[in-house]
């Protein structure tokens, strides 16, 4: 029988079982435990099937939020699990990470005034977990339609847009430069946030639908775009190489040992598994103090690393107050449980090294936050002879990323922003034709669900573009 | 997977291999370099690729095994493999005609230079080589070198083979050459080797270009853990380099940067030894 409405807004909303944070910070387990079918159900009948549901338009990838929700409070979760993999090809990922509270949820009625939106992020990890569980996928190959598209980079925009493609019937390969897919998913974030195996299995059900990845390609070093092209016969290119480049600060000490930028640090720990040094084989620095320097996911992540690393003090240093901070607002709080000092308002101006070239501290200097800038945040301000010194013996730098070059230093008809990033219409062509681009390099830093929701949205370009070849 | 298709030992630690890589060897220019990963549980390295035939697909590897990764890999015989090969990676060297090209690596920065030696005479330079190591058994790829130079000197800091000295020694003799006055040199080798060659020539305004080799981790320029200080700037070694002007490189903070994974080397090898140990019981 289903609830009234207003049985529904009764129901409040169910909290995440979490591992304790002494024990969880010691290791590098998954935080969140997860949804069981009871109070799965019950945070989905939470929802009240909104007529016109908010919450589908600020999904990017236009999940149909109502209908999967309701298939969960009905207990059909394999209706509800091809719901959700019709629009979204990595569910077991932006379950546990899309920013739900700037996205879907956000805007969900549930939410106004005192109230707390449906957890739709946590429902869509249940059920992306059952799915990989219990769903018996049978993929049948469309008809081919005799086009190739090459996909550089198997983060989430190329991945997203190389499983929409695939189901058009297109033969799709995606190069990655590094030995594993996944972009930041696999070498940036941590397991304990998102395990490698769910990012396996989400790859591993693209290549059941007939994706092809090719790893240890560097489009501009191994291939040209224009090789791919004219030599290697792709009619279409979707560039999806992110925003791989690590911004440092460009003070006094920075290349003492010990000082890492952010993407060194995680892509040691994540990608090569440091963490379990010596079992593998790549190392990683273990400090006693850390110093982590910023306020967004990069930032907490490495922190949180440096602590289940061992550290006994895990700083983070941000220049503006907690408010400001953009990192997701679970993970700042889960940090906070986890014993993470959190020193704000200050910013580093210089490393100060031992005798034999380590780390050894940080002097930061006071801020005061001023006027708004451009990003509409009120801009921080030094205030004079307030100079303090945070002994150290790591340092990670967590203060951004830019456009790599590589890519488009080899390409010069691909237009470029003053910042490098690509240059985009409205569906994702760049100024070269037959390109198109999405999710980091176009953007700069910005989310999962962003950059998939690129990718859907130039998948369908490229299909279109790809037809009108075809009628010409 | 890459296969291994061919091995030979060069000197007791230095060993060649030709891997069948058909991607990077159809790409692959002199300067540029590989990283492989042994195994799942393996780390980057990164590695020059001595030579490459795009036609049958494969390229050649010279290796010194200094550590874990090396001489795991310098165990490996023709029928193993290698799960992961990537590149070609770096700027190709620069090849000019300069007149007199001097190329000079010291032990595995031989490997480094072979390559370039090869480029800068089918470029129609007059090339002169100097290979050096510490003793005898150190020198390596001479009989290789002399096939692509004009020159060949051999020299041991013992004098055990060739001439009694460093490459350092050897170049200043060619350095007062007046005969056939030098263009360009390019070295490889260890850091104290490369900065006495920089320091050798930058009062003599003779252009050196010296092949850099910093740690890395992903060779895309994503991490800047390779990075080094070339003049005022920062500079990843992996995307902007190897090679530098060997006048602007900061020497010291390379050098030092080198040893920051020292003590977890040691204890990579030390469990290797062991577990050797193991198998052979
Ligand atoms: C530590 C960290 C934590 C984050 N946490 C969150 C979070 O919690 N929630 C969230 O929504 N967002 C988060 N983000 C941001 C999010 O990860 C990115 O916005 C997203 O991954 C961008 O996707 P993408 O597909 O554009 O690029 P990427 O994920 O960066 O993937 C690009 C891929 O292209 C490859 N590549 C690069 N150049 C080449 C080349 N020349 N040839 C071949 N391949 C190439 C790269 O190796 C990489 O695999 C985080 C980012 C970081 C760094
Ligand atoms: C561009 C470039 C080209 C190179 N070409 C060759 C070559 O053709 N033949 C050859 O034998 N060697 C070459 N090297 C050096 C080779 O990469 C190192 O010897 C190797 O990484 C050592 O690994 P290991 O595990 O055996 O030793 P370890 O015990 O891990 O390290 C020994 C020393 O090697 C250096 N090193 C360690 N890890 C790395 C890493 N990931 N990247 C770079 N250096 C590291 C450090 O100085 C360290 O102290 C090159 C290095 C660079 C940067
Ligand atoms: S993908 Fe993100 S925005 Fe879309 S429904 Fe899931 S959590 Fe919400
Ligand atoms: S806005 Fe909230 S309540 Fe309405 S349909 Fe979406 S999830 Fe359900
Ligand atoms: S090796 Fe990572 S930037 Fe060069």
């Amino acid at each position: 029988m289903a609830l009234t409405p207003k049985e529904r807004m009764k129901i409040q909303r169910q909290d995440m079982p979490e591992r304790e944070p002494g024990v969880r910070n010691q290791d590098f387990k998954e935080v969140n435990v997860g949804f069981d079918l009871k109070l799965a159900q019950l945070e989905a009948e939470r929802c009240i099937q909104c007529k016109e549901a908010k919450c589908i338009d600020d999904c990017p990838v236009e999940i149909d939020i109502p209908l999967f929700l309701e298939h969960i409070a009905n207990g059909d979760l394999k209706s509800a699990a091809e719901v959700l993999l019709k629009d979204n090809a990595l569910p077991g990922i932006t379950g546990r990470v899309c920013p739900q509270e700037e996205q879907c949820e956000k805007v969900c009625v549930r939410g106004k005034g005192k109230g707390c939106p449906v957890a739709i992020g946590h429902l869509e990890r249940f059920i992306a977990d059952w799915a990989r569980e219990n769903l018996d996928e049978k993929f049948t190959p469309p008809e081919p339609t005799g086009y190739k598209v090459a996909i550089v980079g198997s983060g989430p925009a190329g991945l997203t847009t190389a499983g929409e493609l695939t189901k058009k019937g297109h033969d799709v390969t995606v190069f990655e430069a590094l030995h594993t897919p996944g972009g930041v998913l696999t070498y940036g974030i941590p397991e304990f946030r998102l395990p490698n195996e769910i990012i396996d299995a989400e790859v591993d059900r693209l290549r059941r639908m007939g994706v092809k990845i090719i790893c240890n390609v560097v489009i501009g070093r191994t291939f040209t775009i224009d090789e791919l092209m004219n030599e290697e016969g792709f009619h279409a290119v979707f560039v999806a190489n992110g925003a791989g480049l690590p911004v440092f600060m460009n003070i006094p000490g920075e290349n003492l040992k010990g000082v890492y930028s952010a993407n060194e640090y995680l892509t040691r720990s994540n990608l090569m598994r440091a963490y379990r040094f010596p079992d593998y084989d790549t190392p990683i620095i273990h400090g006693e103090k850390a110093v982590v320097i910023g306020g967004g996911n990069t930032a907490m992540d490495s922190v949180r690393t440096a602590k289940r690393l061992g550290a006994k003090q895990a700083t983070l240093v941000y220049r503006r107050s907690r408010a400001e901070m953009p990192a997701r607002n679970e993970e700042i709080h889960h940090a906070e449980e986890e014993g993470i000092i959190f020193k704000l308002l200050c910013s580093p101006v210089r490393f100060l090294s031992s005798e034999d070239g380590w780390v050894c501290g940080c002097e930061c200097i006071e801020m005061e936050l001023g006027e708004p800038d451009a990003s509409g945040r009120r801009r921080p301000v030094p205030i004079k002879g307030s100079e303090f010194i945070i002994e150290c013996d790591l340092v990670v730098e967590a203060i951004g990323t830019g456009a790599n070059p590589l890519l488009t230093s080899t390409t010069p008809d691909i237009e470029l922003n003053r910042w490098g990033n690509i240059i985009v219409d409205e569906k994702g062509m760049t100024s070269k034709a037959g390109v198109f681009a999405g999710g980091d390099i176009t953007r700069g830093g910005a989310t999962v669900i962003l950059a998939m929701g690129d990718g859907k949205k130039a998948a369908a370009a490229i299909d279109r573009y790809l037809c009108e070849k075809a009628a010409k | 997977m890459f296969r291994i298709l061919d091995a030979k030992q060069l000197a007791s630690d230095v060993k060649w291999f030709r891997i069948e890589a058909p991607l990077v060897a159809k790409h692959r220019k002199p300067g540029q370099f590989v990283i492989i990963c042994l195994d799942e549980t393996g780390e980057r390295i990164p590695l020059t690729v001595a030579d490459s035939d795009p036609e049958k697909g494969t390229i050649e590897l010279i290796v010194k095994a200094i550590g874990k990764t090396t001489m795991v890999l310098c165990r490996k015989e023709k029928g193993d493999s290698i799960a992961h090969v990537m590149g070609p990676l770096g700027r190709p060297t620069d090849i000019e005609k300069v007149g007199h090209a001097v190329v000079v690596g010291g032990g595995v920065g031989t490997a480094v230079i072979y390559p370039l030696a090869q480029a800068l005479r089918e470029a129609g330079n007059y090339v002169s080589a100097i290979t050096g190591g510490r003793t005898k058994d150190l020198v390596v790829l001479e009989e290789e070198l002399e096939k692509v130079s004009d020159v060949v000197y051999a020299t041991t800091d013992d004098g055990s083979y060739g001439f009694k000295g460093t490459v350092a020694d050897k170049l200043v003799e060619l350095l007062e050459d007046k005969e056939r006055p030098i263009g360009a040199i390019y070295c490889a080798g260890p850091v104290p080797m490369m900065r006495a060659i920089a320091e050798l020539t930058k009062p003599r305004g003779i252009k050196t270009i010296v092949s850099l080799n910093p740690i890395m981790v992903d060779g895309t320029g994503m991490c800047g853990g390779c990075r080094v200080t070339i003049g005022e700037e920062t500079k990843f070694a992996c995307v902007d380099g190897p090679e530098f002007d060997g006048h602007e490189v900061n020497f010291d903070e390379l050098w030092d940067r080198l040893s920051a994974y020292h003590k977890q080397e040691r204890v990579s090898l030390e469990r290797m030894e062991h577990e050797c140990e193991l198998d052979a019981q």
